[in-house]
């Protein structure tokens, strides 16, 4: 199968016949649209919101977005804003008078947005052109990690994100993943039809905070009386049987040790490591 | 490019990132267009904590456009006060007020065309062509 990441980056492949193809073709859109709503799905959206749009192209998903309740868009219709590499793409997405703002922009160059605008991201079939650079002085991690950092930024607490994306093999499914979980995001990874040719990886993405408070499920939403006992701050504390630095535990421990590598070492007495007083 | 985005987008060059004066970007030679969508009240309700209120309104008045109140409206102002639907106690259509109809205009419906998004802390430009912005930087700025 041959990868149009391949054979020439994103701004140059996707030319005015390309682009063209791609938006009139009825098996893309049918593909683009379903993974869009599966998205849609997995944002778990409920009232009208302000939505990003990676990599939007030709505004396929984007009509989606916009798109009422009733016609299918759950918490529609939303406001969104796209922005792609493409300009022959975002030409045709202007000729289709296309209700989200366009940008000509690329998404391995970070995210020009100021902290907490959006309150969730979609990303259709786009992060796996951040997979290659272009130029010596760039490089995929590179591209990665300030398109995620820029994103995190730019998500409000307690925000999501879903990337539908075509990695080429598992060592750069892990690529991605690994450079979300580095800008903060908790990410897991789904995949639809797996193993099969059809099969479609979605990179989830949660920014904490805000009303998620631990309850990532949404099973308990609305209940009263219910307690989330999860805490994810808590999990992450010292390990167990490791002494807190400076706790009389570690001292000893370290005076334990110094003393076999045969240094001179203070007895140790009743005052060792002891608690001060706080003096007034 | 909406006016709503406008109030959301920063330069995105990497040493503006720290700086504050960063935000908003300043509109120059901007030419405007109106266009007429369907008022989404729950959306303003939604977006209306989010906003910038000061730097909204110096984009408002660099645009030319009529001044904006000095402090930004609250939820409550944004629906026509309905105490007969309370009474009834059931849901209905909360209807806009002519604050939110207003609000409208401003954020959803004014947009940039063509023109220039200018940076206050390094003077770089962004073009806007035909309402699209174009934040492709070269390579060393990055």
């Amino acid at each position: 199968m041959s990868r149009p990441e391949d054979i020439l980056p994103p701004d140059l492949f996707y030319n005015d016949s390309e682009s063209r193809k791609y938006t009139t073709s009825s098996r893309i859109q049918r593909i683009q649209s379903d993974m869009t709503h599966r998205a849609l799905s997995l944002l778990d959206l409920h009232s009208p919101s302000l939505i990003l749009d990676v990599g939007c192209g030709s505004g396929l998903s984007g009509e989606i977005l916009s798109n009422t309740a009733d016609d299918g868009t759950p918490g529609g219709p939303h406001v969104w804003i796209g922005f792609d590499i493409s300009s022959s793409m975002l030409g045709v997405a202007l000729e289709k008078e296309v209700e989200g703002d366009l940008f000509l922009a690329d998404a391995g160059q970070g995210v020009p947005f100021r902290p907490g605008t959006f309150d969730a991201a979609i990303s259709i079939s786009a992060i796996q052109w951040l997979c290659n650079a272009e130029t010596s002085e760039d490089s995929p991690l590179g591209r990665l990690s300030r398109f995620f950092g820029g994103l995190y930024a730019s998500l409000r607490r307690g925000g999501r994100a879903v990337c539908q994306f075509y990695p080429k093999n598992d060592e750069q499914k892990k690529m991605v993943s690994q450079a979300a979980i580095k800008a903060g995001f908790g990410a897991g990874l789904l995949e639809d039809d797996e193993g099969t040719k059809n099969a479609k990886t979605y990179l989830v993405l949660t920014v904490g905070g805000g009303d998620l408070d631990g309850d990532i499920t949404g099973v308990v939403r609305g209940m009263d009386g219910v307690d989330v006992m999860a805490r994810p701050g808590v999990a992450r504390g010292a390990k167990r049987g490791q002494e807190a630095k400076g706790s009389k535990g570690w001292i000893l421990k370290k005076k334990e040790q110094m003393e076999r590598k045969g240094k001179v070492v203070k007895a140790s007495s009743k005052y060792t490591g002891r608690k001060r007083r706080v003096q007034f | 490019m909406k006016l709503l985005t406008l109030n959301f987008l920063t330069c995105a060059i990497k040493t503006c990132k720290s700086a504050p004066s960063s935000f908003p970007l300043h509109p120059r030679d901007a030419s405007l267009e109106v266009i007429e969508t369907d008022l989404n009240l729950p959306f303003l309700k939604n977006i209306l904590p989010r906003l910038m209120w000061d730097e909204l309104r110096v984009i408002t008045s660099e645009l030319g456009l009529p001044d904006l109140p000095p402090t930004p409206p609250t939820r409550e102002d944004l629906v026509v006060a309905a105490e007969d639907a309370a009474v009834e106690g059931e849901e209905s259509e909360e209807e806009a007020s002519q604050t939110a109809k207003d609000l409208h205009r401003v954020l959803l419906e004014t947009t940039v065309k063509e023109g220039k998004l200018v940076c206050g802390n390094c003077g770089h430009e962004y073009k806007v062509l035909e309402g699209v912005p174009n934040f492709l930087l070269p390579g060393h700025l990055v």
